[in-house]
């Protein structure tokens, strides 16, 4: 069994930050990623996109490439095309990589898997055509491919960064229909004196919102009653907004209203979670070093907690400072000294959250979908039907996944865990925490019996 | 069907692909599921469950809607890149044929 | 309020007993768990199984044999009032066999237990290519198959499901969420709640699996019962592969073949491990070779509720009567048989049936 000091999974702002600085710390490293190259979602493809479409997709991105490049050390060993489908508290992770599973054990475990976008159910979109707003900028970043009659539907400032790129690659959206209300907006302005200390991405958010004016992208603001519409495929977008109903004719609709973390393995571990009402989603209960409820298991960036591709960084390094110091690299002295301007630099990254998340908050609707309405995407399963099985007693989404099987796809819930978790919430007038999550076990992600039946005995007595 | 996508760089070697029944010149080493978008397939699949179709949701291998099949096993086509005679299907989900 | 019983567990056990007690207009109020809990109701393999049981207990495989013959009766009435298909399929079943050995063991220990039953167990024995022609991806090395005809499988999510709607659609109260802290008896019954939630009952039925094993001595029980880990996998949807189900795999009617299942004595531990799921995909593969190519979506660790010999307990409190212990790890064969003939012997009328052989007086 391959046996390293720190396994490091995934390898987008978070994960290549802290096996740069591990590395550098003496420490053995092993990055296991999915994608063929490292980025992860907000920096994906950079090394390759970068020079082509730099200046598309803009400096926030291509500042990724040097942290790409910090995964070239002789102490780094970084695995693309990895699948993670096990982990376990005592550092061995089971992955699998060119139909082949190996088993490696890390004497700590850092888990960098980012995060997912919100769930955004909405009559129709489950039809072809409708992606995500980070799928569309995947497909631009990675791809070079642009939707050509396309709606953004959702709030968020990644809306506005999708926009502008898309106009500056010739190819501007059809229009914004944009879910927050002018009453979100003001409160949120509670929170903006402190948001000053993160004056960056006020000032970029200022600058995209102007982007698109000069461009005519027309926008709608406050809008509701949003149906897709379509049979085989995306057709049409409906909604209602500035009081009256509107309908554009589209053959893409790109949906975004936040980002989650990503929490299938830190789930799949029975770590401790909380639910964030402010972003309402659960994430881990870590540390200030990033450090779990297993001693052993460290989460970072986004999945622990959304705050951006910078503060991944930042995340990533200090856990990296702690880890080295747990295995002996690093006096606590130095340890905490090389953490202080790192945790300075996190307090700005993090000073415009609180603004953004109650400026832009999640569609309102799209927490409350309509019973018929499908809210898990891989069994086809409504909101209705969760209602019903919520009225036969089901006060948590696993009983609720027994009785009508939302969560038993192939995804496992990662599409549908939240908003079964805000259905159930509102029909028994229970919290989101009260209310609970998936019970989440491996695999993580699918993986061949073939290819399960291959694996060789790792351990003395494996398990 | 009409490609709902613009290709900003459509330029690179070729390589043919098969999917089903059709022949398709994709660009070697791109994403397979936005190479196909571009080329314009779609649906990618039918669900198992009811049979409607799906395409491309996340591109980030989260959503499992992109599946295709390849060599008698399914697999996420935004997780693939594109090679030399790559021969893929829609997968056959429940259907026997 | 106050109902004839207060049924303490919420599973398909508790609920088939429940809706048979409310087919008798009795009323009843049945107390369940929350989301997190243990819950072999959730983690089994859905088959309603007659052969290889009570092989050395003729009484329970008639138990077995009575229950599968009632089935689907009891389907039929739970899906007239629910409108839920529980996808019924009792076409018989395979015990698979990779050695003559074994098959040739098997069979002698049938015959034995067909006798003590005066002939009543229909199976044939298949060879490798009778059994092909049946399942044409069988595996070479199979070698045979004993194939009861009496055996068969549901869906038994559907199963619990439909109990939990029929049961309240026939006027049962079922609170969910709930701990059960306390039972005391005055003249009637008094369930204590964790929550403080107290309800009364003329009778308690104990049917909370592996709660059985805290709560039953405190109302007299001895209630031997552990927890036997049984790992399961399933696999994703795939096109028609196994016509018949077995120990091994079986295809549930959503598509996904479910393979399992270990026995590991692992406590209160419902994970799964890659030894595990590494040598049910061995069998499986063994057993249908096209596996080796199908994803595996989902696994879990079951935990079975067993008695010390693996048969269900079926008794009255002897110093709390009016109490009755109902435990058993086939709660989906013996689903039909709790559900028209246990409430009998709860109600201790002359024509219920014999549980004798199933009181916990054989525990000594």
């Amino acid at each position: 069994m391959r046996e390293v000091d720190l396994i490091i999974l995934g390898a987008g702002p978070a994960g290549m930050a802290a096996a740069a600085n591990a590395a550098n710390l003496g420490l053995s490293v092993l990055v296991l990623d999915e994608q063929p190259r490292p980025g992860g979602q907000i920096w994906r493809e950079v090394e390759r996109a970068a020079p082509i479409r730099g200046d598309i997709l803009g400096k926030d991105y291509t500042e990724g490439a040097r942290f790409a490049r910090g995964l070239d050390h002789p102490r780094i060993t970084h695995v693309p095309g990895a699948s993670v489908w096990q982990v376990d508290a005592t550092g061995e992770v089971a992955f699998s990589k060119d139909g082949k599973t190996e088993v490696a054990h890390g004497r700590r475990i850092l888990l960098a898997n980012g995060a997912l976008e919100r769930p955004m159910p909405l009559p129709g979109w489950t039809l072809p055509g409708v992606m995500t707003a980070g799928a569309a900028q995947t497909l631009l970043k990675a791809s070079g491919i642009v939707a050509e009659r396309a709606v953004l539907v959702g709030s968020g400032p990644l809306i506005y960064l999708v926009a502008a790129q898309m106009v500056r690659a010739g190819v501007p959206p059809l229009a914004l229909v944009e879910t927050q209300t002018r009453r979100d907006l003001w409160r949120g302005l509670p929170h903006l004196p402190r948001a000053i200390l993160g004056m960056g991405y006020l000032l970029k958010g200022v600058g995209l919102l102007g982007e698109l004016r000069r461009a005519g992208v027309p926008r709608f603001i406050g809008a509701s009653g949003i149906v897709i519409e379509g049979s085989d495929h995306a057709a049409a977008v409906r909604y209602v907004s500035g009081g009256a109903s509107h309908r554009i004719a589209c053959e893409t609709v790109l949906l975004h209203h936040g980002v989650v973390p990503n929490t299938q393995a830190s789930r799949s571990l029975n770590l401790p979670h909380v639910w964030n009402a402010a972003q309402r989603c659960f994430q881990p209960v870590v540390d200030t070093w990033g450090r779990s409820a297993a001693p052993g298991v460290f989460i970072v960036g986004d999945g622990a907690g959304i705050a951006g591709a910078r503060a991944a960084t930042l995340t990533g390094s200090l856990a990296a400072l702690a880890i080295a110091r747990d295995l002996g690299t690093l006096s606590e002295a130095d340890r905490d000294l090389a953490a202080r301007h790192l945790r300075l630099r996190l307090v700005l990254e993090r000073a415009a959250r609180p603004f953004l998340d109650r400026a832009y908050p999640p569609c309102a609707e799209a927490l409350a979908p309509a019973d018929d309405t499908i809210i898990c995407r891989c069994e086809e399963v409504t909101a209705g039907a969760i209602r019903r099985n919520a009225a036969l007693g089901c006060l948590g989404p696993n009983q609720t996944k027994a009785f009508g099987r939302a969560g038993m796809g192939p995804c496992q819930g990662r599409y549908c865990g939240l908003t079964v978790t805000e259905i159930l919430a509102a029909f028994h007038s229970q919290t989101q925490a009260e209310t609970g999550a998936y019970r989440i076990r491996p695999p993580l992600k699918p993986v061949t019996l073939g290819e399960l039946a291959a694996m060789e005995e790792q351990t003395e007595g494996m398990g | 069907m009409k490609p709902a996508f613009r290709d900003l760089s459509p330029e690179g070697p070729r390589v043919t692909v098969r999917f089903d029944d059709r022949d398709l010149a994709l660009r070697e080493g791109a994403n397979l599921a936005a190479e196909l978008l571009a080329a314009g397939v779609m649906p990618f699949r039918r669900t198992p469950v009811s049979g409607a179709p799906r395409g491309p949701f996340c591109m980030t291998g989260a959503c499992f809607d992109c599946l295709i099949e390849l060599g008698g096993v399914t697999r996420q086509a935004c997780l693939m890149e594109v090679v030399e005679g790559l021969d893929i299907a829609m997968p056959k989900g429940r259907r026997d044929a | 309020m106050e109902s004839d019983y207060a049924i303490i567990g919420g599973g398909v056990v508790g609920l088939s007993v429940a809706w048979g007690l409310l087919r008798r207009g009795l009323t009843v109020t049945v107390i369940d768990g929350d989301d997190a809990g243990l819950r072999a109701s959730r983690g089994n393999f859905g088959l309603v199984w007659v052969q290889s049981k009570g092989m050395k207990q003729p009484r329970y495989a008639q138990w077995s044999q009575t229950s599968a013959a009632l089935w689907r009766g009891f389907a039929d009435e739970l899906t007239d009032l629910t409108g839920t298909d529980m996808g019924l399929r009792q076409d018989g079943g395979y015990d698979l066999h990779f050695s003559e050995d074994t098959l040739a063991e098997t069979v002698a220990k049938y015959e034995v237990l067909k006798g003590q039953l005066g002939g009543d167990y229909p199976y044939e024995v298949l060879g490798h290519n009778a059994l092909r022609k049946e399942e044409p991806n069988i595996g070479p090395k199979v070698v045979g198959a004993i194939w009861h005809k009496q055996d068969g499988h549901a869906n038994p999510l559907r199963l619990l499901q439909a109990l939990a709607d029929g049961v309240r659609r026939k006027g049962g109260r079922v609170l969910t969420g709930l701990k059960v802290l306390s039972v005391a008896k005055a003249d009637t019954f008094t369930v204590t709640c964790e929550d403080g939630t107290t309800l009364r009952a003329s009778k308690v039925v104990l049917s909370a699996g592996l709660g059985a094993a805290v709560l039953g001595p405190t109302l007299g029980f001895k209630a031997p019962v552990r927890p036997q880990r049984g790992q399961v996998m399933i696999t994703e949807k795939l096109p028609k592969l196994i016509n018949r189900p077995s120990l091994i795999a079986r295809q549930v009617d959503e598509g996904g073949i479910q393979i399992g299942a270990t026995n590991e004595e692992a406590g209160l531990d419902d994970g799964v491990t890659r030894k595990g799921l590494a040598m049910l995909a061995q069998e499986a593969i063994l057993a249908y070779p096209a596996l080796a190519r199908a994803q595996l979506v989902r696994s879990w660790g079951a935990l079975r509720v067993l008695s010390p010999d693996g048969l269900p307990i079926y008794q009255e409190s002897p110093t709390l009567p009016g109490a009755y212990l109902v435990t058993c790890h086939s709660g989906i064969t013996l689903a039909a048989v709790h559900a028209l003939q246990l409430p009998d012997w709860l109600e201790g009328r002359p024509d219920a049936p014999d549980l004798e052989v199933f009181s916990e007086t054989r525990f000594s």
